[in-house]
């Protein structure tokens, strides 16, 4: 569900502009005709070096961001207001953790196993969604997580799901399927805060101040500022563009939360009449940087809450391991 | 440096340096198996997936957790991706369809002209 629009790109691109080269023309050109015909690429297909690197890339991270974003929701099982609620969250976890499971499949059929995912994650290689780097610090926040985060995810995943590559779009099919009742979990918790005691709708009120820029930050920077989009576009990995998708979230979701009497920390937004699009202040991209590499509140926490499970499962995993069992990555 | 989340769950866990290597080997998340799903009885197992699974027995159960947990399912099959045996894609064209097969399908056969026929010339 947490497929952010920002793909993290690690420092090493010249090398693999060189590989590149390497691609040739005739497979290149059959290739590329292939997705212009809207036909899917299955995982024994010929593909160039830098799509399947690139697809490793955000297939990967969007699996990450689901593991890691079930952490600050995981912790609040136990403090679900209600039965019903604590019943949902549960629900809401397992399929995150299953999300994870079944996009780091789709990963491991470009060549990835996912020990090597998770090792690049835990040592910081491998970046997962921004957002899951702030603190959920009241019940209103995991409202605001499963309503807003998750409906941001959606218009990111919906519009991944038309993309080229099978392994990949099977995968979101059914987590698409899965995140709308997130979506309307999340969604009914919202309203009920919205709608409830002064004290209720003032911690409402409050994580709405405090996610709205990580929100904006959510789909990713602006177009005019992202580089290397276009031949990603082309071979249908990336979709839409960063602002298209932000665009497209705040047409849906900002009246939904007007319509119940709060408020959004941004004066400048509004939906300009003519154009049909919205205008806001640009929230500090610097910010975003900094987070993303390491500054955030909750970086370091996550990785430890991780590090610690692998740790601790560790001897599990070893009293079953058959070494020399024949293995091979998953067929689609 | 002491972890002071706003959590106290994970305050109470007492996790270690951030710095420190945690390192996954090779083969510790166990081997693949293909998941494949019959909806309905009297319906095809239809491929759904895979799981990571130390044999074939826990490889079910994780199955039934992973694609069994919401909608109808009576049945799960589990098999190693190791023993998958496929055609390479690349020779898709293999399959392409020959046009002069017709004696293969129904559509072959012009049974009600020749009927016609008969009928006339009576």
């Amino acid at each position: 569900m947490y497929g952010g629009g920002y793909i993290f790109d690690e420092p090493n691109k010249k090398q693999l502009r060189e590989e590149q080269q390497h691609d040739e023309p005739e497979k290149l050109a059959a290739f590329e005709e292939r997705i212009a015909k809207g036909e899917k690429i299955e995982p024994g297909d010929w593909m160039p070096v830098e799509y399947r690197r690139q697809l490793i890339r955000l297939i990967e991270q969007h699996a990450h961001s689901e593991i890691i974003g079930a952490l600050p929701e995981g912790t609040w099982i136990t403090r679900a207001p209600g039965f019903k609620r604590k019943l949902a969250l549960i629900a809401k976890v397992q399929d995150e953790i299953g999300h994870g499971q079944l996009l780091y499949n789709a990963a491991e059929t470009l060549g990835k196993s996912r020990e090597a995912m998770i090792n690049d994650l835990l040592s910081g290689k491998s970046k997962y969604s921004n957002v899951f780097n702030y603190p959920a610090e009241t019940w209103a926040d995991v409202a605001v997580i499963g309503f807003l985060i998750d409906a941001a995810a959606i218009v990111n995943q919906v519009a991944n799901a038309k993309g080229s590559y099978g392994p990949y779009c099977r995968a979101l099919e059914r987590i698409c399927y899965e995140e709308s009742f997130h979506l309307k979990q999340g969604h009914d918790a919202f309203i009920e805060l919205a709608t409830g005691t002064p004290a209720q709708k003032a911690m409402l009120q409050d994580a709405l101040n405090r996610w709205w820029q990580p929100i904006m930050h959510f789909f990713g920077p602006p177009d005019k500022a992202s580089s290397h989009s276009e031949k990603l576009m082309q071979w249908k990995v990336k979709m839409a563009s960063n602002d298209d998708m932000r665009n497209q979230f705040l047409d849906s979701y900002v009246p939904k939360i007007w319509e119940l009497g709060m408020t959004l920390p941004d004066p400048a937004l509004k939906k300009n009449a003519e154009t049909g699009k919205w205008e806001y202040t640009d929230p500090d991209w610097e910010e975003f940087f900094r987070v993303i590499n390491g500054g955030g509140p909750c970086n370091a926490e996550r990785l430890q809450v991780r590090k610690w499970a692998e740790e601790q499962g560790r001897w599990v995993r070893k009293a079953l391991m058959k070494p020399t069992e024949k293995r091979a990555l998953p067929v689609a | 440096m002491s972890n002071d989340s706003l959590d106290p769950r994970v305050n109470r866990l007492k996790l270690g340096e951030a710095g420190e290597v945690v390192k996954v080997e090779e083969g510790e998340n166990w081997n693949i198996y293909e998941v494949f799903h019959q909806e309905k009885r009297g319906a095809h197992h239809e491929h759904v997936g895979c799981v990571h699974a130390p044999d074939p027995q826990l490889a079910l159960v994780f199955a039934k957790e992973q694609f069994a947990r919401r909608k109808k399912c009576v049945n799960l099959w589990v098999v190693k991706s190791a023993d998958i045996l496929a055609f390479d894609v690349e020779d898709e064209d293999m399959f392409a369809n020959n046009l002069e097969k017709t004696y293969r399908d129904a559509s072959g056969f012009k049974v009600m002209e020749k009927i016609n026929k008969f009928k006339q010339s009576k």
